[in-house]
């Protein structure tokens, strides 16, 4: 791949990475703290980009030559192999540009064990409110460790993603980020009481419903899987940030 | 003899012709290749439509993006040393004895704030300094594993056990310096590729800075991708209750956390939280996958690879993934 090539390469992935930090697509694969230094890789890309460009216009006048590559000519037969390499680098620009892949969804999700943990700070009395919104991970860390006391019989709303089992058994879940789509994890509850009779995986839901002291073990951990009893689910809009990333502190 | 004397120049001018004209074709081809991609659009997206294949794209993605501002910062700062820092400085810096400056390179690794993509075009534009190879090898393991983002990220995932903080620190650092001083007594200069390097980049230190900016990017993100796919692939396809089989026997636990570390490829600011969710694992094991992850895992092995050369990673990687967990193991049985 000669410099004009690569020119093109780090611009084209220096403009997906700024459009990609721009907008909120990239809250679908990394945390959103990484939003700035997101943007500042692009800007040095570009910026890469537009001097080997300018460089390489200079060079033939003050170099005088048609030398392409002081690096990559006849040194040895593992020198022309790295720029082949580069190649490589067209692919996450086509995923990103044109595929887009969504977050992590239901598939993700069943495969992995739920990544409940217990808050360290304990559980606080609820605020005011009926029915109360809370985070997804705040009402299984509640109904698991602190067994539905601080939730009594309180009509919750929570938001999350459907997803299955094999026997049918309705979730909804929220992954859980701390750095990127690739250290997510879900955590599950279960959904008993009223549901809309079609469950499609992947869709968005706010359930509200009350505590029940049912619970089931995740097949895959053998993490616990506390239930919600829903009184109304409805369908809604993917929130904007898919991930829950109150972990992150 | 003369068959066998005469036969491999040709080969070469066969290979630089070729590659002659493969330079002067690769804009054209990167334009039909791009049209190509955008006019199979809609077939590429219905491939892509299986959950599977959905999911392998958002975690292969995801590494990427996540990686990318680092290995940018990593970069520029290589670039830096090696444009506007003269070698004498580093000369001056690290003590004149390799064995000394082992240790020495190794706590310095806790002044570069990043992951591990960061730290590998650093060690590398260090050892293009002149700074001697098993120091720069102590830089490269220790950096990524005991600076403070990584180690507050450690204290806020175990809450409950402020002593993993030390005992990742300690375990670390052991580990950097045993392979840089083991480097130093065992290894051999010509298994270690002096990476490649544009120096006659035309004159002026813009050039120079830029030219490097350019090559390191497109070197270390093309193996950034590589270590991408793998790390995406095992990621969808490995089911994960094969672990919790492992969790219960004290040997396999730390076994199986390691190569865990190996293969998911985490950013080591985030494998903490990553390690304190696989609670059925013991603190030892946990502490392997601590000490690991930001030593080698595949992204990292296809960097290395790709800086220092393939006979240098095949050597370096192994080693190092023994004596990262063997270290893990005596460290946790003494601290946790």
């Amino acid at each position: 791949m000669n410099r004009q090539a690569q020119a093109v390469i780090l611009f084209l992935v220096g403009v997906a990475v700024l459009r990609a930090g721009f907008t909120d697509l990239y809250l679908r694969y990394v945390k959103a703290g990484l939003q700035p230094l997101l943007l500042l890789a692009g800007v040095v890309l570009i910026a890469a980009a537009a001097a080997t460009l300018w460089y390489g216009r200079r060079r033939p006048r003050t170099a005088g030559g048609d030398e392409p590559e002081p690096h990559e000519g006849h040194e040895g037969g593992h020198v022309h192999r790295e720029p082949r390499v580069s190649w490589l680098l067209v692919l996450p620009l086509v995923a990103l540009i044109l595929v887009a892949p969504p977050a992590l969804g239901s598939y993700s999700a069943m495969r992995a064990g739920t990544a409940l943990q217990e808050a360290p700070w304990g559980y606080p009395k609820l605020p005011a409110g009926d029915p109360l919104r809370l985070e997804l991970a705040d009402y299984a860390g509640r109904a698991v460790y602190d067994h539905g006391r601080s939730l009594g019989d309180r009509h919750v709303k929570l938001t999350g993603f459907l997803a299955l089992d094999e026997h049918g058994t309705a979730y909804l879940v929220r992954m859980t980020l701390n750095c990127c789509a690739a250290d997510a994890q879900p955590v599950k509850v279960g959904l008993s009481g009223e549901l809309p009779p079609v469950l499609r995986p992947d869709t968005w839901l706010e359930v509200t419903g009350t505590y029940t002291g049912k619970q089931v073990k995740d097949p895959v951990n053998d993490g616990v899987i506390p239930f919600l009893k829903a009184t109304e689910a409805r369908p809604v809009k993917a929130p904007r940030d898919p991930y829950d990333e109150s972990l992150n502190g | 003899m003369t068959v066998t004397k005469a036969a491999p120049p040709r080969a070469d001018r066969h290979d630089a012709d070729e590659q002659q004209s493969r330079q002067h074709n690769s804009p054209l081809a990167l334009i039909m290749l791009l049209l190509l991609v955008v006019a199979l659009q809609g077939p590429l997206r219905g491939a892509l439509a299986a959950p599977v294949m959905q999911s392998w794209m958002t975690v292969f993605v995801a590494v990427v993006v996540q990686a990318l501002p680092f290995l940018v910062l990593g970069v520029l700062l290589s670039a830096a040393l090696a444009v506007f820092v003269p070698p004498s400085f580093f000369a001056r810096a690290l003590p004149k004895k390799p064995a000394l400056a082992v240790p020495v390179a190794g706590m310095a690794g806790a002044v570069l704030p990043g992951c591990e993509c960061a730290s590998v075009p650093v060690a590398g534009a260090l050892v293009r300094r002149g700074v001697t190879p098993a120091a720069a090898l102590a830089f490269l393991l220790s950096a990524p594993a005991i600076n403070p983002i990584v180690l507050t990220a450690t204290a806020v995932a175990f809450p409950g056990d402020p002593e993993m903080v030390l005992a990742r620190f300690v375990a670390s650092l052991l580990v950097a310096c045993a392979m840089g001083w083991l480097w130093h007594r065992l290894g051999r200069s010509d298994w270690l590729r002096p990476p490649a390097r544009p120096a006659t980049e035309g004159p002026g230190k813009g050039a120079a800075f830029w030219g490097s900016v350019r090559h390191d990017v497109m070197h270390a993100g093309g193996f950034l991708v590589v270590g991408a796919m793998a790390a995406a692939t095992l990621k969808a396809v490995v089911p994960e209750h094969w672990l919790r089989s492992a969790a219960d026997n004290p040997v396999m636990a730390v076994l199986a956390l390691a190569i865990l570390a190996v293969v998911l490829s985490i950013c080591s600011e985030a494998d903490a939280f990553v390690a304190a969710s696989l609670s059925q694992f013991s603190l030892t094991a946990r502490l392997a996958f601590l000490v690991v992850g930001p030593m080698i895992d595949l992204k990292l092995f296809a960097m290395q690879a790709g800086t220092f050369g393939r006979g240098f990673a095949l050597r370096f990687a192994p080693a190092t993934l023994v004596l990262a967990v063997l270290v893990s193991v005596l460290v946790g049985a003494v601290l946790l």
